[in-house]
């Protein structure tokens, strides 16, 4: 492999990676299949025919050929960083303008109609906030850890988000989130995602269990956090494990108690809430006390953070009851198993997941599906496209699918890594984590891993705006990679 | 490998991708769940109708039965070029029907996809035959058997309802309904609909992924099969009801029929009725029946509020001896009416004055002020107000002013007044038994059903006491509720009740020109026992009442006959309610009444009814 690489200029052909280039069309001829697959019912047609979805894809991936070849062979991939400030700049203003003008589509406002066409601005913006991160923090002398260059790029991304939750695409917007394992990979404090990580768990287990239950995680991970940090852990635990235990039980015992008693009581009317908060109030002041004495950075941390993890635990009601829309919570009720109605909110995973999982090992063969195209599953050929893969090509499709993602992943975040330019290995790793977000999101909404957040599934669901972005999106990198091997 | 950054997030990757391929392993592998979930989701409920259960009469007689109707399917999609014209020859159908249908099914060909519609409902068993012959030449066209209601009897549509595809209403009300169900939704259908329904079956089919039939699912074991629905025997007589509703042909109003010794209806009648040969098909005809001015589909025998007139005497009689305020003896004079201040309400001529008995049997109104009066102004009560209340409840005790409870649907309650009534009214204090003296003679704020007369007329036959009056007949098969076997005493003595019935044969028995009022209604040998009515009608004519039983002693039919804008209760009234009497008793009609009953059948009363506009 080095063999070729200590040439100097290579051929114009051969510097592409073709491996990538190959990967994008299988899964492109895949998702074409799937489509006509999951359109194909009762009126067999032609997988040309352009009254139907098949048809259609066809013509976007012969567009999206189109595109990739003229960002391969006629762009100069410099133009991508020059012109980065004022691409975004326009995808922003196509992204608010969109709110106003754009035609309303299932409760969102966030398609282009141009005649037969339709053209979502948040896909553009996936892109143009890539090519923008890419610029900034490939610039001479930018740190994220200085808290200027962290501000300016945590804004880059936050600008768009924000405004895609305006259009009421909160499943678009998560996408961004994938954008933190860049900034990790270009030197994010690994601490951040431990955070936004405790903040999921917590978030998950007030609404799932109970007040007490989050609470009771957030102290005891804090402690043994600080606990690993003192000189001798060992009799730090032998205090914390005890005390944690008592504390596990205590709503069940008390819970025990009270049914003893009459129902009068004194221990009744106490919550056992109070006493772990009540707990937590005597022990603050001698942690505090040693955190002055010793100086400690982290000890104030660890007080500031239970601050911070009690204010988002009881601030979690309101985010969900109020910020959330309606049909997300009820998704995310539906995910957690707090409510059960296989026909209301959870029918289309519960369908999603009875199609996936009839395909059995080896699937039941192409245009054999039944349960895709019946329609018992929505968005068969858009969002829910995995369900067709999975029912048709059972266990061993569906993996062969999902690997051929990873290697793709993989590939690109390899090649980022052997460019010289970080404007390179940046926007790579910003393609990586979109496609990743875009593949985790979709599959796992589809096997109920996640809630119903309607995203596609990168080169695989049928619709032309987002087939064009992600092409558009991939061979720009592609088009980077090989100026930096042409090089070599 | 060094565990630099770079490496962690390939890790990261590989462990989430593997969580992604951990569930579907799961889900697709290791759960078989979704497997069956699966299959449930192709399978295919081919719906097997149950026969509905069929209602007898009394004897064993099939009133409803069923017979087989064909409905015309059509798969369009199956469907090839075909003649038109020789397919709606056989059918007896318009061009102009076919070629809408066939545009309709194609505009919405996506919608029904591999489906079979419904293009034509019952037809006859000879129409679809015919069709049957040349089906060959129809690729797509196929009929399904279904059962249809078959009347042997006229025994009068509202008597036993009809039966009609459920609609969105009912299914909402009755959630084990779907659409496509049929159910009853008057009369006896819709009284007995839980027996007479039976349970629907299904066969199962699994369909591929083109939506054909592919095969029986596991051979047909999971199939239920449709069960029919139980027979319901009722306590009509087919015979008496058939004749009955001759005898109404052309009148409005109701017949009904009990049998006193056990509550049971031998036959109601309500005219003008749906004919059965509409009920079979309602639908078709429903807009012509609704728009009929004589409303066919009201149910005169138990929903008609009517005024009870003259037969309402019996109550406030019985009710006057039990208070002792009258006794068998206490005579009253009658000048052509009973005058009151400068008012006075009127009555016919006839010797005065008069006893209990005759008073009965002439049906003086005078008689009856002065019993009402005394009724009210009775020093026992500190007020009339008490008095009045004491009059209603006794009043009620017979069955007035409340549903009776039968098992016949839709009952009405009817009225009877009490002080807070015409305290409301006239204020408390400022009302006397003048004023409420229309109540004597069964006018004024009285309602009542036909079906509340023939229970007065099955109490009086039994000395006191009625069963609720009910159409289901008690077999082991079909229990019928304990109360329908209880007696209903009222709140007059037993005692006090032979007196009014020697006043009500003498009524009849008489002789013409003994003044007795329902002498036509006489049948040697009978002892028919019968009170006449003239009820004001402020739409026309007086209706015509009239109650009777027969025997005398140990009673078998009572029967209360209203006929409106019928005149006086000896006119129409009096002979229907006794030729039905003689029928159900004599099993015919005598020949010196052949006569009367020649009059009856022939006699038009339509003329004479106000219609509704």
């Amino acid at each position: 492999m080095n063999a070729w690489r200590t040439q100097n200029v290579r051929g114009f052909a051969k510097s592409i990676d073709w491996t990538l280039v190959f990967c994008y069309l299988v899964l492109v001829l895949i998702g074409w299949m799937n489509i006509y697959a999951s359109v194909h019912s009762s009126e067999p047609s032609s997988i040309f025919d352009f009254s139907c979805r098949s048809g259609k894809q066809f013509v976007w991936i012969l567009t999206s050929l189109g595109i990739a070849s003229v960002i391969l062979f006629v762009l100069n991939p410099r133009i991508y960083e020059s012109f980065s400030l004022p691409i975004y700049i326009v995808t922003v203003l196509l992204l608010i303008s969109v709110i106003f003008l754009g035609v309303e589509v299932k409760g969102s406002r966030s398609w282009f109609e141009f005649g037969p066409v339709r053209f979502q601005p948040a896909e553009i913006s996936k892109i143009s906030t890539s090519l923008l991160l890419a610029t900034v923090m490939s610039q001479f002398g930018y740190k994220i850890s200085r808290f200027k260059d962290f501000v300016m790029t945590a804004f880059i991304i936050l600008l768009p988000m924000a405004i895609i939750v305006a259009q009421s695409e909160t499943g678009s917007a998560l996408v961004y989130v994938g954008f933190i394992f860049m900034l990790y990979r270009e030197g994010l404090s690994g601490w951040l995602i431990f955070i936004i990580g405790m903040c999921i768990i917590m978030f998950i287990l007030t609404l799932t269990t109970s007040t007490y239950t989050s609470i009771f995680v957030l102290v005891t991970v804090i402690t043994v956090c600080s606990a690993l940090n003192s000189r001798n852990f060992k009799k730090w635990l032998s205090i914390i494990v005890p005390a944690a235990a008592l504390l596990a039980f205590l709503p069940a015992a008390m819970e025990a108690v009270s049914e003893k008693i009459s129902p009068d009581s004194f221990i009744n009317r106490i919550n056992p809430l109070y006493i772990l908060l009540g707990a937590i109030l005597i022990g603050l002041p001698f942690y505090a006390f040693r955190a002055y004495r010793e100086g400690s950075a982290f000890k104030w941390l660890s007080i500031l953070s239970l601050f911070a993890g009690l204010a988002f635990i009881f601030s979690t009601d309101f985010l969900f009851n109020n910020i959330l829309q309606d049909h997300q919570r009820k998704r995310i009720e539906v995910l957690l198993g707090m409510k059960e109605d296989p026909t209301g909110v959870g029918y289309n995973v519960n369908q999603s997941m009875i199609a996936i999982g009839s395909g059995g090992f080896a699937g039941k063969g192409f245009l054999n599906g039944t349960q895709t195209t019946y329609g018992f599953v929505p968005e068969q050929s858009t969002d829910f496209i995995f369900c067709t893969i999975g029912e048709e090509w059972g266990f061993l499709g569906s993996s062969a699918v999902i690997l051929l993602y990873v290697f793709m992943i993989w590939r690109i975040i390899k090649n980022a890594e052997k460019s010289r330019e970080s404007f390179t290995r940046i926007y790579g790793y910003c393609v990586a984590c979109c496609i990743f977000m875009h593949l985790f999101i979709n599959i796992g909404m589809t096997i109920g891993l996640m809630p119903v957040i309607g995203i596609p599934l990168p080169f695989i669901s049928y619709g032309g705006s987002s087939l064009w972005a992600f092409t558009a999106m991939l061979f720009i990198f592609i088009a980077l990679d090989r100026k930096e091997r042409s090089y070599f | 490998m060094k565990l630099n950054r770079e490496n962690k997030l390939l890790i990261g990757l590989v462990v989430l991708a593997s969580i992604l391929i951990a569930k579907l392993f799961y889900i697709q592998i290791i759960n078989d769940k979704y497997k069956t979930d699966a299959t449930n989701n192709s399978m295919v409920y081919s719906i097997i109708y149950p026969p509905r259960g069929i209602i007898l009469d009394r004897y064993g007689n099939i009133l409803v039965g069923n017979k087989v109707a064909y409905d015309l399917l059509v798969t369009p999609k199956e469907v090839e070029a075909f003649d038109t014209s020789a397919f709606c020859e056989v059918l007896d159908l318009d061009t102009a029907f076919v070629k809408k249908k066939m545009r309709e099914y194609h505009k919405n060909r996506r919608r029904i996809g591999y489906q079979s519609v419904i293009m034509l409902k019952q037809l006859t068993p000879e129409k679809y035959m015919k069709f049957a012959e040349i089906s060959y030449k129809f690729p797509g066209f196929r009929g399904q058997a279904r059962s249809i209601r078959n009347y042997p009897y006229n025994a009068g549509g509202n008597l036993i309802g009809y039966v009609s595809e459920v609609d969105a209403d009912y299914i909402k009300r009755n959630d084990e309904y779907k659409p496509g169900d049929y159910a009853g939704m008057t009369g006896i259908e819709a009284a007995r609909e839980k027996d007479l329904r039976g349970e629907k079956g299904y066969n199962i089919y699994l369909r591929n992924s083109r939506n054909k039939i592919e095969s029986r699912y596991r051979d047909g074991e999971m199939d239920k099969e449709a069960v029919p629905g139980k027979d319901v025997m009722t306590t009509i007589d087919a015979e008496l009801q058939h004749y009955g509703q001759m005898l109404m042909e052309n009148k409005v109003g109701s017949l009904v029929a009990i049998e006193p010794s056990t509550g049971e209806i031998l036959t109601m009648v309500s005219s003008p009725g749906i004919d059965v040969d509409m009920l079979a098909d309602i639908g078709a005809h429903y807009n012509e029946i609704a728009a009929n001015p004589y409303k066919p589909m009201f149910n005169r025998a138990v929903q008609a509020p009517y005024p009870p007139g003259s037969v309402f005497k019996l109550v406030n009689g019985l009710i006057g001896l039990q208070e002792g305020v009258l006794t068998p003896q206490t005579r009253y004079p009658c000048s052509m009416g009973y005058h009151f201040g400068r008012h006075k309400l009127g009555c016919h001529a006839h010797r005065s004055p008069l006893d209990l008995e005759e008073s009965i049997m002439m049906s003086c109104n005078a008689y009856y002020c002065y019993v009402l009066r005394s009724i009210l102004e009775n020093g026992k009560y500190k007020s009339i107000g008490d008095a009045m209340d004491k009059w209603s409840e006794y009043v009620k005790s017979f069955g007035f002013g409340k549903k009776l409870g039968s098992d016949f649907p839709s009952e009405l309650g009817g009225t009877i007044p009490d002080a807070k009534l015409y305290n409301d009214w006239y204020g408390k204090g400022r009302w006397k038994a003048t004023t409420v003296i229309s109540l004597s003679i069964g006018q004024g704020e009285i309602g009542c059903t036909p079906l509340h007369l023939a229970n007065l007329c099955a109490t009086v036959a039994n000395r006191g006491f009625y069963y609720i009056p009910h159409i289901i007949k008690d077999s082991d098969s079909l229990k019928i509720d304990e109360k329908y076997h209880r007696r209903q005493y009222t709140m007059v003595d037993t005692v006090h009740f032979p007196k009014v019935i020697e006043g009500m044969y003498r009524a009849v028995n008489s002789g013409y020109g003994s003044g007795g009022t329902a002498t036509v209604a006489a049948v040697k040998g009978l002892d028919i026992c019968g009170k006449t009515g003239t009820a004001q009608n402020p739409r026309g004519d007086d209706n015509s009442v009239f109650i009777c039983f027969a025997p005398k002693d140990n009673p078998k039919i009572a029967v209360a006959a209203y006929i409106e804008n019928g005149g006086f209760g000896a006119t129409w009234a009096a002979p229907i309610a006794s030729l039905l009497v003689e029928k159900y008793l004599n099993g015919e009609i005598g020949e010196n009444r052949k006569p009367l009953e020649d009059r009856i059948l022939k006699g038009n009363l339509m003329h004479k009814v106000k219609k509704d506009d």
